[in-house]
């Protein structure tokens, strides 16, 4: 009952609270200044055009230069292309893994909804940042084995919340009457369960977006994501982290940017989201 | 209601055998996975310039040489007596180095805990009794801004304010043995803030979630129409049904305080454990990787399993459940 009432709600789209509307603007500008990065950066992605270090703005480009003397508006911009692409391919894998998993392994039931379910919850039985760290360790670090592991550590939450909503949607009364008409488990599954489960399951990809974000942007920090000189957000952060002790902001440029992006997507999953019904145990930083 | 006698020990014994096979099995992942790791003990101990001769000879002593489940099999029982290696960068034993570290961490975590924790829990509630009023929304709109900011932006935001600017705090953390309870206090006192401030929404938000859902509650309804004051309902009625999710998450807050402060410690390069094993990463030294990895996902495991039997204690119905 509740189910198809949020998904009706949410096919006929509410009226937005403002703070949402401000918050989608703000992340389609995002999206499309670092989408377009090549064609507005005014200098390249690794380019060196002075050489001072954390020179003021204005003087070489509109922000100044960071540690090595590049442009950081520049490094801004491809930045954000590394960042919010990177983040994007992390969550659409972790979906694809963790919601087919989920109706699988909810519509399939015994030996194989055991199997995969005790796999996931093995892997949720490590802090997430060591899992990370363990296979970054494993494997070395580079931008298929980043996307891989931080989808993993995602695909293990995805994974629970599609099955629950399975199971949950399965015991529906117009689950049973496709299935007693003789519909199969894949057409059960893709007809009936999926479409159902959409409304609870966007909100849950704006959720694990921004945690991927966080996510990457820490490992870069840290030293074990993205490499230099690729620019990156993360990157930037940790590359620029010591002129804040000779008093230049660099540092908190990208930083704020990051949360930029993850404010605005927490503004507009609030909007749809049930607070008070939401005991959803979330997600400690990274 | 006879049964419940029993039942108690029988969870105790279940829970904490679940808990130890999670263990085992966690082992087991982290020696796969530094099996992975290029460059063994011997070409640590060699360097860089040893012969194929050299180190086969090596490999031979050592036992590198053997199959892999046998130094398996060595290993969790070298484990079990407590001896978790030498490490391959400084040369000196593993156990020692994780130690010192886990103190700094424990007594950040410590630290950070008090800073939040009560605070946070205390503004959960009011912002549950209030519910609908402008501190409870507004306290939410901040909690939400809290949480989208990453924690290196509030640590790096807070140096730039209050060690770079105001000069009131060191940037940098530094611990060094004996110093005193106050020295300590004062340099770390930023990194404990940003863990607090990252922490603090998580908590408000989950114990505002919980004593609402407690407010729902039929019994609710019959201490107000009692006449008992809601304050007194809040305390006396809802938090003892509550107190059940309210442990795990106190729980998460300490896991995470422990195994989660990488970054943290990253930025005011404070001498924790999760530095320590991003290090030994970054170097490929495999048994130190091992052993925090294994110290980190214990403790994470232990306060899972120690918040989960709690929580059965607090709250007899969960006790016949699975």
């Amino acid at each position: 009952m509740s189910i198809t009432g949020a998904a009706r709600r949410s096919l006929r789209l509410p009226a937005l609270p403002t703070r949402a509307v401000i918050g989608l603007a703000v992340l389609v500008a995002l999206l499309l200044v670092s989408a377009a990065a090549p064609l507005l950066a005014p200098f390249g992605e690794a380019e060196i055009v002075s050489n001072e270090s954390f020179g003021f703005p204005a003087v070489v480009g509109p922000l100044g230069t960071d540690h090595l003397g590049r442009d950081l508006l520049s490094r801004l911009l491809y930045g954000g292309r590394s960042t919010l692409l990177l983040a994007l391919a992390t969550t659409a894998i972790a979906f694809v893994v963790g919601v087919g998993a989920g109706l699988g392994a909810a519509m399939a039931g015994g030996v194989i909804d055991e199997v995969v379910s005790r796999f996931f919850d093995a892997l949720l039985s490590f802090p997430s940042i060591v899992l990370a760290l363990l296979m970054i360790g494993a494997l070395g670090t580079s931008m298929p084995v980043l996307i891989g592991t931080v989808a993993l550590v995602e695909a293990c939450r995805v994974f629970r919340m599609a099955r629950a909503l399975a199971i949950d949607i399965s015991a529906l009364d117009f689950v049973a009457a496709a299935r007693a008409r003789g519909e199969g488990t894949w057409w059960l599954a893709a007809r009936e369960v999926l479409p159902n489960a959409l409304g609870p399951l966007s909100v849950e990809f704006g959720l694990r977006f921004t945690y991927a974000i966080l996510f990457l942007s820490a490992l870069s920090f840290i030293g074990l994501g993205v490499q230099p000189p690729t620019a990156d957000w993360g990157v930037m952060v940790r590359e620029n982290a010591k002129g804040l002790l000779y008093g230049s902001p660099a540092a908190l440029v990208p930083a704020a940017c990051i949360t930029l992006v993850t404010l605005s997507v927490n503004t507009i999953v609030d909007a749809f989201a049930d607070r008070d019904q939401d005991l959803r145990v979330p997600d400690m930083p990274p | 209601m006879a049964g419940d006698l029993n039942a108690l020990p029988m969870m105790l014994v279940r829970r904490l055998g679940s808990g130890a096979l999670t263990l085992l099995f966690v082992a087991s992942a982290i020696f796969l996975a530094t099996e992975l790791l290029p460059g063994d003990a011997a070409t640590a101990i060699l360097g860089q310039d040893a012969t194929a001769e050299g180190l086969a000879a090596l490999r031979e002593r050592l036992g590198l040489d053997r199959a892999p489940h046998v130094r398996y099999f060595e290993w969790l029982w070298h484990l079990l007596s407590g001896d978790l290696g030498i490490s391959y960068g400084t040369k000196s034993p593993v156990a020692a180095l994780v130690a010192d570290r886990l103190w700094n961490t424990l007594r950040l975590a410590a630290f950070a805990a008090t800073l939040s924790l009560p605070a946070a829990f205390l503004l959960g509630v009011s912002s549950a009794m209030r519910a609908g009023t402008a501190f409870d929304r507004g306290l939410s709109a901040i909690a939400l801004t809290i949480i989208s900011v990453p924690e290196f932006f509030v640590g790096l935001g807070l140096v730039f304010v209050f060690a770079v600017h105001a000069g009131m705090f060191p940037a940098l953390a530094i611990v060094r043995p004996g110093q005193d309870a106050a020295a300590f206090l004062r340099a770390t006192f930023l990194p404990a803030l940003t863990l607090a401030l990252a922490i603090a929404p998580h908590v408000i938000r989950m114990t505002r979630s919980n004593v609402m859902r407690g407010l729902a509650g039929p019994f609710v309804e019959m201490a107000v129409l009692k006449g008992i004051p809601r304050r007194t309902i809040v305390w006396r009625h809802v938090l003892p049904n509550v107190v059940g999710p309210l442990i795990n998450v106190a729980a998460l807050v300490l896991a995470y305080f422990i195994a989660g402060v990488v970054v943290v410690e990253t930025v005011f390069a404070f001498p924790g454990i999760g530095r320590l094993m991003v290090d030994a990463v970054a170097t490929k030294d495999a048994p130190l990787v091992q052993a925090c990895a294994l110290v980190l996902s214990s403790i994470y495991v232990g306060v899972n399993t120690l918040a989960d039997i709690a929580a059965t204690i607090a709250n007899p119905r969960l006790r016949n459940s699975r």
